[in-house]
C-alpha cells in the first residue's frame, strides 16, 4: 500500500477506466482501509453480542481457539479464492477439491506413508486440480465460471469413486495429534498456525510483489495488462494453481480436524468463500482484492456460528440471521465506504 | 405413519427385532459362508430351501454417495446372489429425479416380474411406481415411501420415529435415578422431515422420565466434518450434561474426534444407523459411545425377499398370511455392548 508507483502504470496505456484508479489510487486504499475498519466493527459488535449473551462461554480462550480453528480450513481456501477472484475470475472447484485431495490422501494406500504421504498427497491432488483449471482457463480459453463447474462435478465424482460414499478413517497418529487438544506450535493450535502463515504469506504475495500486482492489473483490465506486457495467459494459469494449492493445504488441515476422509466434505466451500471475500471488499468483477478483509469475512461467519451455537438457536432462525447479517454487513461497509 | 410405540425395554427391543426378522425372513439354520466383506445379509438363512420359478427383480436406488446407501446396494446385490432363483436387475444408481424414472421404465419395458425401488426422492417417483403397478409389475417400495399406496403392493423401510423414541428411552433407563439430568441432541439435516420425525420421538421418549431435561439441540448435516465442527460448539456451549444422543454414525465420527479433542468423558453417547466403526467403539467401550440406535440397510435384503415372494406368488414364512404385508415398519433396535456381536456384520463403512 505504501508503494503505489509500479501496478498502475500497465493501466495507463488505455485511458479507460484504470486511468482514474491511477488518480485515486491513494484514495482508494484509504478507502479499502475504511472498509476493514468497518469489518472490524461488525466483528466487535458480534463479540459484544457473544458476551453478553453467553459470557462464560463465549469469552473463553479455549472457544477463541475453537473459533478460530474452524475458521482455518475455510480461511485457507478464502485467501486462494481471492486472488482468483481479484483476477477477474472465479474458482467454483474449491469445496470439490478439499473433498477429492482429503479423501486421496486418506485411502488406506496413503496412510501407509505416514504424515508425508498425507501431506504430500493433499497438496498434490490440490495443486493438479489447479494445474487443470488453469490450463483450461488459460490456454484452453474456457470461461473461469464453466471450466471450474466442470473440476466441481468431476472432482467430486472421482472423491465418490475412491471412497465408494465410504467414510475413511485415518490412523495416522502423527496427524491425529496435530488435532488434539493440548497440541500446540509455538503457543498456537497448529491449524490456526497454518491459517495465520498462509494468511500473511498472502497478504505479503497480493501487496507487496509483482506477482500481486500483475494480478489486480489483470483483474482490473485484462487487455491493458497485455499490452503492458504481462503474460496475462501464465498469470491465470498460476493464480489457479495458487487456488488448488490453498485447497490442498485446507483438505490436509480439515484431515487433521475431522480425523478422516469423506465425499461429502467441503461442501458449499464455494459460496462460503466466494462469500467472505465479497464482505471482506474484494470486487467480483475484478480489480481490487484484500486479504485482510476476506479473512475479516471469514472469521464473522464463523464467530456468528459460534454465537448461535452457544444460544442453542436452531437451523431455521440461524439461516434466516444469516442472511440478515451480510446484508447489514455489507450496507454498514457502503455507508462508511462513501461518508469518506 | 410411524406410532409411538409405549414404553420399551431393552429386552423388548431384541424379541421386537426377532419378531420383525422372522416376519420376512426364516430363522433356523446359520449360514456357514465365511464373510469377508459381505454385508449382513447373508448372515440370515435365505427365505426358502426350494427354488421355485425363476424371478427377475428390477432394482433401481439412488446414487450410493454415502455409507448407509452403499450397504443398501451391496444387502440387495448379496442377497439375490443366495438365490437360484432370482435374476438381479441392478440400474445405476441416481439422485436424479429424471434419471432414475427413465432407468424405471426401461426396467418396466424390460418386462421385469417385480420392481424394488428405493426412489431417490419419494413424491416425486410416484407416478412411475404407479405405471409400473398398472403394467402389472409389483412394486415393493424400500424406504422412502410413494405419495400413494397406488403406487407400491409393499412398503418395507425404517422407523425414524422409533429412532428417536428408543435412543430416548434408552438415555432414560440409564439416567433414570439421576436428578436433574441433562440431554442434548445433535440432529441430521433440519430440513429433512427424517430429521424432525427422529427428534420428535427423542421428545416423546424423554417426557417420560420427568428428570430429564434437554438442554440443547444443534443440527449438523450427516457429514463427518459438520459433526465435528457442530459437536466442538456443543461441548463449549454446555460445560456439563449426562447424554447426547447423535442422530447419524457418519456425522457421529466428527463428533467423537470433537469430544475426544475438547478431553470429554463424562457423559454417555448414543449413536444412530449402525455404521461400522459405531459398533467396534461400542465392542471396545473406551469411549462416550456406548449404544446405537438402528437404520438397518439390510432392509434391502428383505425387500428382495419380499419381491422374491411376490413374484413366486408365496406369502411371507412365519405369517399364517398367503400374502405378503402391504407394509412393514422395521424396529429400530437400541445396540449397545451386550448384542454389538449380533449386529457387527451389518455394520456400514
Amino acid at each position: 500500500m505504501t508503494q503505489p508507483a509500479s501496478p498502475p502504470r500497465p493501466d495507463e496505456t488505455r485511458k479507460e477506466p484504470p486511468a482514474d484508479r491511477t488518480a485515486s489510487w491513494r484514495t482508494l486504499t484509504a478507502r479499502a482501509d475504511v472498509r476493514t475498519l468497518s469489518l472490524l466493527g461488525v466483528l466487535a459488535v458480534l463479540i459484544l453480542i457473544g458476551g453478553i449473551t453467553k459470557p462464560d462461554e463465549f469469552l473463553d480462550t479455549r472457544n477463541l481457539q475453537l473459533v478460530l480453528t474452524q475458521a482455518s480450513v475455510i480461511g485457507v481456501v478464502t485467501v486462494g479464492m481471492t486472488f482468483v477472484i481479484t483476477s477477474g475470475g472465479i474458482d467454483l472447484s474449491v469445496g470439490a477439491i478439499v473433498a477429492l485431495a482429503s479423501v486421496w490422501a486418506t485411502t488406506v494406500a496413503t496412510q501407509e506413508y505416514g504424515f508425508a504421504g498425507i501431506l504430500f498427497t493433499a497438496v498434490i491432488v490440490g495443486v493438479g486440480c489447479g494445474l487443470v483449471n488453469g490450463l483450461l482457463i488459460a490456454y484452453g480459453a474456457m470461461v473461469p465460471f464453466i471450466a471450474t463447474l466442470a473440476m466441481l462435478a468431476s472432482a467430486r465424482g472421482l472423491a465418490l469413486q475412491i471412497t465408494d460414499g465410504q467414510t475413511q478413517i485415518v490412523t495416522v497418529e502423527g496427524v491425529l495429534d496435530l488435532g488434539e487438544r493440548d497440541s500446540y506450535i509455538l503457543g498456537v493450535p497448529p491449524l490456526v498456525l497454518v491459517f495465520a502463515v498462509v494468511t500473511v504469506i498472502g497478504w505479503l504475495v497480493l501487496n507487496r510483489t509483482t506477482f500481486g500486482r500483475r494480478t489486480v492489473a489483470v483483474g482490473g483490465n485484462a487487455e491493458a495488462a497485455r499490452l503492458a506486457g504481462i503474460d496475462v495467459r501464465r498469470q491465470r494459469l498460476y493464480l489457479y494453481l495458487l487456488s488448488g494449492l490453498c485447497c490442498g493445504i485446507a483438505a490436509f488441515l480439515l484431515i487433521i480436524l475431522s480425523g478422516s476422509g469423506q465425499n461429502t466434505n467441503g461442501n458449499l466451500y464455494e459460496l462460503d468463500a466466494i462469500a467472505a471475500a465479497i464482505i471482506g471488499g474484494t470486487l467480483l468483477s475484478g480489480g481490487r482484492g484484500t486479504i485482510t478483509g476476506s479473512v475479516l469475512g471469514v472469521l464473522i461467519f464463523t464467530t456468528i456460528t459460534n454465537i448461535f451455537a452457544l444460544n442453542n438457536l436452531q437451523s431455521d432462525v440461524q439461516q434466516i440471521a444469516k442472511g440478515a447479517i451480510i446484508v447489514a454487513a455489507v450496507l454498514v461497509q457502503r455507508r462508511t465506504a462513501h461518508t469518506t | 405413519m410411524p406410532e409411538p410405540t409405549s414404553f420399551t425395554s431393552r429386552r423388548g427391543l431384541l424379541f421386537g427385532t426377532a419378531a420383525v426378522s422372522a416376519g420376512v425372513l426364516l430363522t433356523g439354520c446359520t449360514s456357514n459362508e465365511p464373510s469377508e466383506k459381505e454385508p449382513a445379509a447373508n448372515d440370515q438363512p435365505a427365505a426358502d430351501d426350494k427354488p421355485g420359478k425363476q424371478v427377475t427383480i428390477g432394482f433401481a436406488g439412488p446414487q450410493a454417495d454415502h455409507g448407509w446407501l452403499n450397504a443398501i446396494n451391496d444387502n440387495a446385490k448379496e442377497r439375490a446372489k443366495k438365490y437360484s432363483d432370482v435374476t438381479l436387475e441392478i440400474t445405476e444408481g441416481s439422485n436424479d429425479t429424471a434419471a432414475q424414472i427413465g432407468q424405471i421404465e426401461t426396467l418396466i419395458n424390460k418386462k421385469v416380474d417385480v420392481l424394488v425401488v428405493l426412489p431417490a426422492d419419494g413424491k416425486a417417483l410416484t407416478q412411475v411406481g404407479l405405471k409400473a403397478m398398472r403394467a402389472g409389475i409389483p412394486v415393493v417400495n424400500l424406504d422412502r415411501i410413494f405419495n400413494s399406496p397406488q403406487a407400491y403392493r409393499c412398503w418395507i423401510g425404517g422407523d425414524n420415529y422409533g429412532m428417536g423414541l428408543n435412543a430416548g428411552t434408552y438415555i432414560g433407563e440409564q439416567l433414570k435415578d439421576k436428578p436433574d439430568a441433562r440431554v442434548i441432541e445433535l440432529a441430521g439435516i433440519d430440513n429433512l422431515e427424517l430429521t424432525r420425525q427422529r427428534t420428535q420421538g427423542f421428545d416423546d421418549a424423554l417426557k417420560n422420565y420427568p428428570n430429564i431435561k434437554k438442554v440443547a439441540r444443534q443440527a449438523a448435516e450427516f457429514t463427518v466434518e459438520s459433526g465435528q465442527a457442530k459437536m466442538a460448539q456443543l461441548l463449549q456451549a454446555q460445560s456439563k450434561f449426562d447424554a447426547l444422543w447423535n442422530h447419524d454414525d457418519d456425522q457421529g465420527v466428527g463428533a467423537l474426534r470433537a469430544i475426544e479433542q475438547a478431553g470429554r468423558d463424562d457423559f454417555l453417547m448414543v449413536g444412530g444407523a449402525g455404521a461400522l466403526s459405531a459398533f467396534q467403539a461400542i465392542e471396545a467401550d473406551n469411549s462416550v459411545l456406548k449404544a446405537t440406535v438402528l437404520y438397518p440397510p439390510t432392509m434391502a435384503a428383505s425387500a428382495i425377499d419380499l419381491a422374491r415372494a411376490l413374484g413366486q406368488g408365496k406369502g411371507a414364512s412365519g405369517l399364517a398370511e398367503f400374502e405378503i404385508p402391504a407394509s412393514l415398519t422395521l424396529y429400530s433396535a437400541v445396540v449397545d455392548k451386550e448384542n454389538v456381536k449380533q449386529y457387527m456384520p451389518t455394520g456400514f463403512k
